[in-house]
This record gives structure tokens, C-alpha cells and sequence, in this order.
């Protein structure tokens, strides 16, 4: 009985010890990172290159799925509102869930799975084909020629991924509310002015999509560089990416939240 | 791929961004330059009830400004509120400002009525005529009290 | 300096994880010189390069190189003295999102300030001494085995190194790709003036190409010499490894417990 306590109390001190020798490592990795980020800016080509990968490639998943979530916002908004006879507020209701949470947290969730994924397995493979020791031959620092352009291209793409999301997400509501359902489009956009403030609702917002843009773009590369290099090591940092990923999107949203949104 | 057609790409994707970001700000928020285009006023409340700051200032049902910040004043005991209001709309001195509610539950909002005065307010004047929130708790209350006397002179 | 060698390993001493790798590693090539590493699979050849390059500390002794020990050098330093080494990579780690030529203009663009035109030249150049200045617009997935290596040896001529290591040269290829890239190392440093350090266990193709021959078996060198010397030497390990016998000093068996005891074929009793 005692010998199975003192291996499980060991174990939970080894996986504690892991988790934070992992984070401090992670954390030391975003200063290279940062560090090393002159060269990327000195040839911007670089980035854009990158911003092609991640925004370009994440657009067609963005627009659907905003245009997907603002339709079911506005049916489901609809369906509540009316039984209070609030249905002109519709708009404000649409907008407002989206600018605040499911633009920033959703286009973050699919950002993760769709570019951070892709980011993880293009450094994780480049390491186990030893492209990235090559690179170090060669006298090209890989953290700088490699991680800074597409951490940067990650945190770039984001913030304009979500406001598109964003975008797409009002106009689904309109399609719903407006043109469906057959509310008055006048109130529609009017109530969604007066009720949404630029910088409390939209600018939190895009700050919010920053954030999360640096935490998933920085797991998806750390986790790509710190692979093992073989095939099953590459599989696992992919997942684990997405997994991390996502879990860390929603425990930041609610710090987030709770900073921005409190009282007022 | 060829380098333009990424460019071209990675072009359009900031573009739809930006524009994007410009629809959300104009269409949906109430963007403003705040700041050189409004004028202060102050104003002194018994009570402010539920009014918050950023809650909407509306005269004649449109919105003219917002609530910049609520503070008690010690020397009055009374509730001392800072409205920003813009400045393509000019009031009276003898404005008055009372705290309603939109609704029978919903926010709170400062209504501003014009009164006659050929003198108009200007940056760092006080509202003198206020008329502070209903507070439900008290109407009940007075309302209760009422039906109990009228029931004691029957 | 020519009487001094170019490549020294003093004494060298590398663990992973407390398991030794490499122990007291010796070494002295003269420039010029071809030389082979030899010795079984996961013997630390391939750690010895690493060492050379820098990637990775010695636990003990150094490498001196160009007159510089290698650990003791400041990051840009190292970066500096990297630009005269060339790698060539056991499967060639050519850049898979980079096209031929951008692989081989890659150390070009990165390190010098040469116009695109001089570039250019160069790259046709360096393609035309592997041969493959037709394929310059093709894709690495686009190439066969053979052609990859020799790309990726291309890539790791294009700044005209002074060392060029060579990590398992000769894994995969099939007979005529493997001629070729060995024809190559000993024409293309012979033309730079190179020295070059070939880890290899191909032992009939290397012996063709090399001057001098280490041999390497679990950590230490066992034997050393000319490929003369290396043929005719009586050693048991080297005798067994150039003739490939299945059994001699590197046995057959894992080490293990008697086999009859591991059957259980104990005598019987009821």
C-alpha cells in the first residue's frame, strides 16, 4: 500500500517536474524566437510566403464556418428573442456573441486545427529529414530562417482570419433575420450600432484574436522544433498541437474575459 | 507556386482583412473619433440608480453621447456624473437631465429634455435641473404604504 | 601551416545520457586528404561529424579544425567557421519546398550579397559538375535517389568548403548511383582542393576512393591505415568487417543467457 502511494505521489512529481521544465523550455524557445525575428523582418518575402500557408489556405474554412455560425446564431437568437418580443434585437445579439466570443474562440479552434497543425508537421518533418541540421550546417540559424517567419505569418493571420470570420458570421445573421425571417433592416443594423461599442466589443475582440494568435502559432512551431524526428514524432506533435492548442484558446478566453468584460 | 500569384493572393487576404475590419468597425460599431468632437457637462444625481458608464445619453430618443464617468461627490452627498456629448448637438443652459430606463427592466440611460434658455451649455458646465433614477424598491414600497392608509380610513 | 594538420581530434570523449559513445577518439587528416570512417551501424560515426560540426559538445578532449577548437567558439564564431565545412546528409535533407536550383542558390543568398545573374552562374556550375544542370527546375520529391544525393552534394559544394563530411554517402542507392557519387567525392575534392571525411560502412566502394581508412567500433578506433594496409590487415575486426563474416569479434548473438537455460530444458524432474 505505502510502496503504491510513494510511486503515484512520485509520478505526479515527475509529470509536474516534465510540465514545467517543459514550459520554462517553451518559454525560452518564444525569446529565440523573438530574438531571432530580425532576419524574418529584414525579408519580409519570408512571412508573406508563410502568410500565404496560413491565412490564405485557412480562408474557405473561415468564411463557411462564419457564415455557418452567424446563420445558426440568428435562428437560435431568433427562436429565444421572440418569446420576449425582443426580436429587433437580434442583430445586436448576433453581433455581439460573435465580435466577443465565438469569432475570436472559433476562428482560433480552426486556425489551430487547420494552419497550426500544418506548421507542426512542415517543421516536425523538416527535422526528422534533417533539413533543419542542414540549415544549422549550412550557417543559417533555423530558429530565425524557419520558426520567426511562420510564428510571425501565425500572429499576422489571425486577427484578420477573426475579423472576417467576424464579418462573414453578421452577414449570415442578416441572411437569417433580414431576409428569411423578414425583420425590419432598419433595426437590425441600428439596434447592432447602438448596442455594439467599437472599442469595448470590437477592439477587445482583435486583441483577444492576438493573443490567441501568438499562444497557437508559438505551441504549433514549438511543438514542431521539439519533435522527435521520426514519423510517429510527428503524428504525436501534430496532435498534440491541436490538442494544446485548443485547451490553452479557451483557458485564455476566459482570462480574457474576465478582464475585459467585468461590471461596465 | 509562382512568387506573384502568392503575393497576389496574400494581397487579397489582407485586403479582405482590413476590409473586413473596417465593416465591423463602421457598419457594426458605433466608431467614433472621440475625443476632439464632444464636450464635457456635469451633472449632480440624488441618485444615479443602475446607470453605468458608457450607457447611452439620448434626447429625444437618439443617442447624443455617453456617460465618461460616475463619482460620488463627498461635499454634496450627491452622485456627480461626467457626460461627453457631441458637439454637432448644442443644449440650453436650462437642459434638463433625467435618469430613465429603456423598457420596463432594461438599461439605463440619461434623457436629456431642452429647455428655453437662449444661452447654451458649453464644455465644463453643470446641468443644474436633474431628475434621478426611479428605483423600483422605493415605488413598491411607497405604493404598498399608500394602499395601507387608504385602507385604514375606510 | 602545412605541416600542421588541418582536422585534429584530441582525446575525444562524448556520452549521451551516461552512455559513453565515443572514447578517447584520436584523429589527424591532413588537408587534402580523402578519408573514411568506418565501423558498424550505431557505432558514433555519425556523432563524431556532428562533433565536428559543432552541433553537439564533447564531455571531454576537443576538435580543432582550421586551426580553431570548435566547442570553444562563440556562436558567431561557429556560424563562421561553418561556412567553410559542407555536410552532405545521409538521405541529402535537400529543402523540400525549394526547387533544385533554390537549394543550391539557398548558402548563396543567405551568405553573400552576389547578384541574382552571378548566382546563377554559379548554381549552373555547381549542377553541371554532378551533372544535373538539366533537372534544375524540378522539385526534390521529384527526384530519384541518386539524383537527390548528388543535388544535395551540389548544395553542399556551393560556397567551395574546405571540409566536406559526408554522413553514409552510399545508403540506398543502387550500383551505378553509388559509382557515381563515389566517383564524385574523390573528383570534386580533388577540383576544391578539399579536405573531405566520408562516414561510410560500404567498404569495396570507399576502399576505391579514399587515402586513409579509421575504423570505429563501439566508441573507440580499433584500426587505422591506408587502403592497402586496411585490406591486408590481419585484425579480426577489420578482417570481419571487409569480408562481411557473420560471426568473429562483433558477434551474432545479443548477449544473452545460455540457451538451453532460456528453453528451460532443465533436467526433468517429476
Amino acid at each position: 500500500m505505502l510502496d503504491r502511494t510513494i510511486i503515484l505521489l512520485r509520478s505526479l512529481g515527475h509529470t509536474t517536474i516534465n510540465a514545467v521544465w517543459r514550459l520554462g523550455y517553451a518559454g525560452k524557445f518564444f525569446f529565440l524566437t523573438l530574438k531571432s525575428s530580425g532576419t524574418s523582418l529584414r525579408r519580409p518575402h519570408l512571412v508573406v510566403r508563410e502568410v500565404y500557408f496560413t491565412g490564405v489556405r485557412s480562408l474557405i474554412i473561415i468564411i463557411v464556418s462564419g457564415l455557418f455560425v452567424g446563420m445558426v446564431l440568428g435562428l437560435q437568437g431568433y427562436e429565444t428573442l421572440q418569446r420576449y418580443g425582443a426580436s429587433s434585437s437580434l442583430g445586436v445579439m448576433v453581433a455581439l456573441a460573435l465580435v466577443r466570443e465565438l469569432g475570436p474562440v472559433v476562428s482560433a479552434l480552426l486556425f489551430a486545427s487547420r494552419a497550426g497543425s500544418a506548421i507542426t508537421a512542415e517543421i516536425g518533418l523538416m527535422k526528422a529529414t534533417e533539413q533543419l541540421s542542414a540549415m544549422e550546417m549550412m550557417a543559417v540559424d533555423p530558429v530565425a530562417r524557419v520558426v520567426a517567419p511562420r510564428f510571425w505569418s501565425g500572429v499576422a493571420s489571425l486577427p484578420l482570419l477573426t475579423a472576417i470570420f467576424n464579418a462573414m458570421g453578421i452577414y449570415g445573421g442578416y441572411l437569417i433575420g433580414v431576409v428569411l425571417i423578414g425583420l425590419d433592416e432598419g433595426s437590425f443594423w441600428s439596434q447592432m450600432q447602438a448596442g455594439v461599442d467599437f472599442r469595448d466589443d470590437i477592439m477587445n475582440g482583435v486583441i483577444k484574436s492576438f493573443v490567441f494568435g501568438i499562444a497557437v502559432t508559438l505551441i504549433a512551431v514549438f511543438e514542431g522544433y521539439d519533435s522527435p524526428p521520426t514519423a510517429e514524432g510527428v503524428s504525436g506533435a501534430t496532435t498534440r498541437t491541436v490538442v494544446i492548442s485548443s485547451l490553452v484558446i479557451l483557458i485564455l478566453d476566459f482570462i480574457l474575459t474576465s478582464f475585459m468584460f467585468r461590471g461596465a | 507556386m509562382e512568387r506573384t500569384t502568392l503575393d497576389l493572393w496574400v494581397g487579397i487576404f489582407i485586403a479582405a482583412g482590413i476590409a473586413a475590419i473596417l465593416v465591423l468597425a463602421l457598419k457594426v460599431g458605433n466608431f467614433s473619433f472621440n475625443g476632439s468632437n464632444t464636450y464635457e457637462v456635469y451633472a449632480y444625481f440624488d441618485n444615479i440608480g443602475g446607470l453605468k458608464p458608457r450607457a447611452p445619453i439620448k434626447s429625444a430618443g437618439v443617442v447624443v453621447g455617453r456617460v465618461a464617468k460616475i463619482a460620488f461627490d463627498p461635499k454634496q452627498y450627491k452622485a456627480k456624473v461626467t457626460l461627453k456629448i457631441d458637439k454637432q448637438y448644442q443644449f440650453s443652459k436650462d437642459t434638463t437631465a433625467s435618469i430613465l430606463t429603456s423598457g420596463l427592466l432594461g438599461e439605463q440611460y440619461i434623457g436629456l429634455d431642452m429647455g428655453a434658455d437662449e444661452e447654451m451649455l458649453k464644455a465644463g458646465d453643470t446641468i443644474t435641473l436633474t431628475q434621478s433614477a426611479i428605483v423600483l424598491e422605493k415605488l413598491i414600497g411607497q405604493f404598498i404604504f399608500n394602499k395601507a392608509g387608504s385602507g385604514n380610513h375606510k | 601551416m602545412p605541416s600542421e594538420n588541418f582536422l585534429e581530434i584530441r582525446d575525444l570523449n562524448f556520452s549521451y545520457d551516461k552512455r559513453p559513445v565515443l572514447r578517447g577518439i584520436n584523429m589527424a587528416i591532413p588537408k587534402g586528404q580523402v578519408v573514411a570512417i568506418m565501423g558498424g551501424s550505431g557505432c558514433g560515426k555519425t556523432t563524431l561529424l556532428r562533433l565536428i560540426g559543432g552541433q553537439i559538445r564533447p564531455s571531454q578532449g576537443y576538435v580543432k579544425f582550421d586551426g580553431k577548437i570548435i566547442h570553444e567558439l562563440t556562436r558567431s564564431g561557429l556560424y563562421e567557421t561553418r561556412r567553410k565545412m559542407g555536410m552532405l546528409f545521409q538521405f541529402g535533407a535537400l529543402f523540400t519546398d525549394l526547387s533544385v536550383y533554390d537549394n543550391v542558390a539557398f548558402q548563396m543568398r543567405e551568405h553573400t550579397d552576389l547578384s541574382e545573374s552571378v548566382i546563377r552562374d554559379l548554381v549552373l556550375m555547381k549542377l553541371d559538375a554532378v551533372g544535373l544542370r538539366g533537372a534544375r527546375d524540378f522539385m526534390p520529391n521529384e527526384l530519384s535517389g541518386g539524383m537527390a544525393r548528388r543535388v544535395a552534394l551540389a548544395r553542399t559544394i556551393a560556397l567551395d568548403p574546405m571540409l566536406i563530411m559526408y554522413d553514409e554517402p552510399f545508403t540506398g542507392l543502387d550500383p551505378i548511383s553509388l559509382g557515381v557519387i563515389g566517383n564524385l567525392i574523390r573528383r570534386l575534392s580533388d577540383a576544391l582542393g578539399a579536405t573531405s571525411i566520408v562516414v561510410t560502412h560500404d567498404v569495396q566502394e570507399s576502399l576505391q576512393i579514399v587515402d586513409y581508412v579509421y575504423f570505429v567500433s563501439e566508441g573507440v578506433i580499433v584500426a587505422h591505415g591506408t587502403p592497402d594496409e586496411i585490406r591486408a590487415s590481419e585484425k579480426p575486426f577489420v578482417h570481419q568487417f571487409i569480408h562481411g563474416e557473420i560471426d568473429g569479434p562483433v558477434p551474432f548473438h545479443y548477449p544473452a543467457q545460455g540457451y538451453a537455460e532460456d528453453l528451460q530444458l532443465g533436467p526433468f524432474d517429476a
